[in-house]
């Protein structure tokens, strides 16, 4: 992947609920490998352009291209097999399924074996599955998770649940990963151990992160470049020390405070 | 002349919908529930109807507030007995419930009663009818057109213009805030219900009085119609039910006129499903995005 | 090895069930069970396919369809026609049967798939009553008089097809196609998110649930003499979900169990329809009060025998490796 080619161009992006305007004009591009935040005040958009970038919504305007391909209009399944992967800020795991089944589902678009082969247990299910178990052992490893892989997603600890949410968007294989509020409810030894975890995949997994957070300090800690959206509104961009005396932000936080 | 006069029909028929249409329509506004026994609220109401005016010989207004009231307390105890429990269980379990007290309802009555139909009294209103454009409007279209439209505009005096239709809209429009504001969400379901129910079982006198016959399984039919007709209008939405019911009348009878009378059960269903695919908010409903 | 055990696991419940049918092939053979309960034999296997079809529509993929009749009633008369009016063997009458329920699953599924929820019940309701309407109208097939039909439903074909349906189910549940429909019952945003194609696979078991519902049609067609639109009508749909939702939402093994219950308790109230109904709701409405995941919740059978098999679908263990 050439690192001066952006990975992700969005170009004028913004969608309308009806008469209002939740997002407008927005343009960012982000460079492979990138880690980068995206913070804003309460109800600014950054989930709806998540969910932009996701195919959970259709911008009504601009267009979103990833690698040189157009996404808008792809459904989110397309999308993430493009290369686009999330978590949510609700956590959203298979609450019934195992730990390592979630896992596997992320895995499911890459399975060989057919639905044919399930059905008549051919010999390709069997080795699909056995792989998709191998390596799904292996991944959860990766992030201490092994030990709850047959427990229920949703017996979890709230900050496993966290975690396996991210190791799930990972097994997706994505180039670009998208954190909605990933320390959202952590105790601030939780969250110093999200941080180290989302250094350690990105250095892993050769990934672009670009991550909405409310913590100040996560977000300026780790992320080289950030965005700040206001009212639906880019109203700046720049590296953490830029964003911090930039006086379009702190006016549009203050602004939410004082209000 | 014979299509005037299928639309008269049409109209007749699409009131009683409307009034059914109205209680699931509300019901649902409030506390997202199919409420299927409301069928069977229709019914019991065409039952009391019949009673109070062949047994009790009371007269036709009477007949209709008492069953109103019958019907009222019914739905109150119903919500009460069976789904106040479930508030806060998922919609499936909420859905399946409504199916069973729905059954429950239909065979415990025949249980009690027997299965066997009645027949309304033909003299419950003098026998009087208008030529227009050569159709015949009789005094039983009158009436139920009559009936329907009134309860409308006191419904919608009701939910535009009191304290607890100001509730009712508010425990609609977000159940958890409107309780944050004192109001009482427990009463203002079972007011919902009570009004609701009431409506059933005018419609069930109305019923009655137009079609003579009447029978424990009759709510079933009319029942899921008058659903389609919430759904046609915009679920949720009190004009939407009205108008529902009266396109989805109008809608069968025209059906009929054209010689397809055996599909006139169909009609409805059919409009169901392409209403559901091509425009699920219904005609007068706001398309709302499931929050991610 | 843990495909060494599933594959023990598999091979024993097989020949269970064989000697199980070969059991009750020498009664009925040596005449020494009647027809009564040969009858509520043949029933309870018909009652278990179309336990196990909508089990996987709604226990496995989550989507609520109440409209289930409507598929008997395809296959009931699809199978019908091609025994009684071209005249093929039943084997082609069940396949056939199988086959046009499932092109109306597909073709009713594909659209109304879409709707959530709430929606989705309202609009199969209002399918299966479109079939039996439809079927009403039909001259070619009697009408509301019905059209008449050999019996040709036997214990060896009943048996044959409900093995042939739960092993389908089974192996579709345990293995990844199963695992991205209960993915989409646990949450089809996060489903979607994660690359699934949730459409392709809630039409999948749409599908495949309305194929066995059809073959249940002609079994249940050819066990009588005569096929009428009002066997069809919304209280048999009712029938079928309740094997379900009593079962537990998620377990096999649990919509078993209770399309076998039921089954044998509807047969001794055969004659109080009215008691029969009473006794369904009631207890329909106070397990969704008192235990609204059902008899089993997503537990399977198995799972309750051996300790540290974690199975969501079924008799045979596609997953629960827990070698560690």
């Amino acid at each position: 992947m050439e690192k001066d080619k952006p990975l992700l161009k969005v170009e004028n992006v913004g969608i309308r609920f009806g008469g209002l305007r939740a997002v407008s004009d927005v343009n960012i591009e982000l460079y492979p490998g990138e880690m980068a935040g995206l913070i804003g005040p309460n109800g600014a958009g950054k989930t709806t352009f998540f969910n932009m970038l996701t195919g959970v919504y259709v911008p009504t305007e601009g267009q979103i291209v990833l690698n040189g391909k157009k996404l808008n209009n792809l459904p989110p399944y397309k999308i993430t097999r493009n290369g686009i992967s999330r978590t949510f800020q609700n956590i959203r795991l298979f609450g019934e399924l195992s730990v390592i089944d979630n896992v596997k589902v992320a895995y499911h678009s890459q399975a060989k074996h057919t639905l044919f082969s399930s059905i008549l247990r051919l010999p390709p299910h069997f080795a699909g599955e056995h792989e998709m178990e191998e390596r799904a052992t292996e991944f959860l490893k990766i992030f201490s998770l092994d030990r709850f892989k047959n427990e229920k997603a949703k017996n979890l600890p709230y900050g496993q649940q966290r975690r396996l949410e991210i190791a799930r968007a990972l097994a997706a294989n994505p180039k670009l990963l998208l954190l909605d509020e990933p320390a959202a409810g952590m105790n601030p030894h939780e969250t110093r151990e999200l941080m180290n975890l989302i250094a350690f995949i990105r250095e892993r997994f050769d990934l672009t992160v670009l991550l909405i957070e409310h913590d100040m300090p996560l977000v300026m800690g780790v992320c080289e470049r950030i965005f700040v959206l206001d009212h639906g509104q880019l109203i700046a961009e720049g590296t953490p020390a830029e964003i911090k005396n930039n006086p379009k932000v702190i006016e549009a936080y203050l602004g939410e405070e004082v209000s | 002349m014979e299509l005037i006069q299928q639309l008269v029909n049409g109209i007749s028929l699409g009131s009683i919908y409307a009034l059914i249409a109205l209680g699931y329509t509300m019901v649902y506004g409030i506390v997202k529930l199919i409420n299927f026994a409301h069928g069977d609220v229709f019914m019991v109401g065409s039952f009391v109807g019949f009673y109070s005016i062949t047994v009790l010989h009371l007269p036709f207004i009477v007949s209709l507030i008492l069953s109103m009231a019958v019907c009222a307390v019914f739905g109150v105890l119903i919500e009460r007995i069976a789904y106040k429990p479930l508030r806060n269980a998922t919609r499936i379990a909420a859905l399946i419930t409504a199916i069973g007290v729905s059954l429950l309802i239909e065979y415990g009555f025949i249980y009690v009663r027997g299965a066997q139909p009645e027949a309304y009294p033909g003299d419950v209103l003098p026998e009087h009818a208008i030529h227009i454009f050569g159709a015949k409007i009789n005094s039983q279209s009158l009436l139920i057109l009559g009936v329907s439209v009134a309860l409308m505009i006191i419904l919608q005096f009701i939910v535009h213009k009191t304290k607890i239709g100001k509730a009712m809209r508010a425990v609609s429009f977000d159940a958890e805030a409107a309780r944050l504001m004192g109001i009482n969400v427990d009463r203002t379901i079972s007011a919902t219900f009570a009004i609701g129910s009431a409506l059933a079982g005018a419609a069930g006198v109305a019923f009655g009085v137009y079609y003579i016959k009447i029978e424990p399984l009759m709510g079933v039919i009319p029942g899921l119609k008058a659903f389609v007709a919430a759904v046609l209008g915009g679920i949720g939405i009190i004009p939407g039910a009205m108008v529902g019911g009266l396109l989805l009348g109008v809608i069968e009878s025209l059906v009929s006129a054209f010689g397809y009378s055996l599909w006139r059960d169909g009609a409805a269903f059919i409009v169901l499903i392409l209403i559901l695919i091509f425009l699920p908010s219904g005609l007068f409903g706001k398309y709302k995005r499931e929050k991610v | 090895m843990a495909i060494f055990k599933q594959a023990k696991f598999f091979w024993a419940s097989i020949v269970v069930s064989l000697v199980l049918f070969a059991v009750v092939q020498f009664l009925i053979t040596g005449g020494m069970l009647n027809l009564f309960y040969v009858n509520t034999l043949v029933f309870i296997a018909i009652n278990i396919i179309l336990a196990v079809s909508l089990h996987l529509i709604i226990g496995i993929t989550g989507q609520f369809s109440i409209g289930h009749a409507g598929f008997l009633a395809v296959g009931a008369y699809a199978s019908g026609i091609i025994t009684m009016k071209l005249e093929l063997p039943f084997v082609t009458a069940l396949i056939i049967g199988g086959l046009v329920a499932a092109l109306a699953g597909f073709i009713i599924g594909f659209p109304s798939l879409r709707l959530k929820g709430d929606y989705l019940a309202i609009a199969t309701l209002g399918f299966g009553e479109i079939v039996r309407i439809l079927f009403l109208n039909l001259d070619y097939v009697g009408g509301a008089s019905g059209m008449q039909v050999n019996h040709l439903t036997t214990w060896p074909w009943v048996f044959g097809c409900m093995l042939v349906a739960i092993l389908v189910i089974v192996n579709f549940t345990n293995s990844t196609h199963g695992r991205a429909c209960i993915s989409i019952r646990e949450d089809e945003t996060a489903a979607d998110a994660m690359g699934i194609n949730t459409t392709y696979y809630k039409v999948t078991a749409f599908v495949i649930g309305a194929f066995f519902a059809g073959v249940a049609g002609g079994l249940y067609a050819h066990n009588f003499y005569i096929i009428q639109p009002s066997n069809f009508g919304f209280l048999k749909s009712f029938d079928i979900l309740i094997f379900v939702v009593l079962g537990g939402l998620g377990s096999l093994s649990g919509s078993v169990i209770s399309a076998i219950l039921l089954t044998v308790i509807s047969t001794f109230l055969q004659d109080y329809p009215e008691t029969r109904m009473i006794i369904y709701s009631l207890v329909l409405i106070v397990v969704m009060l008192y235990r609204p995941q059902g008899l089993m919740g997503t537990k399977e059978i198995t799972s309750v025998f051996s300790r540290g098999q974690k199975l969501k679908g079924g008799k045979k263990d596609g997953k629960g490796q827990t070698v560690a």
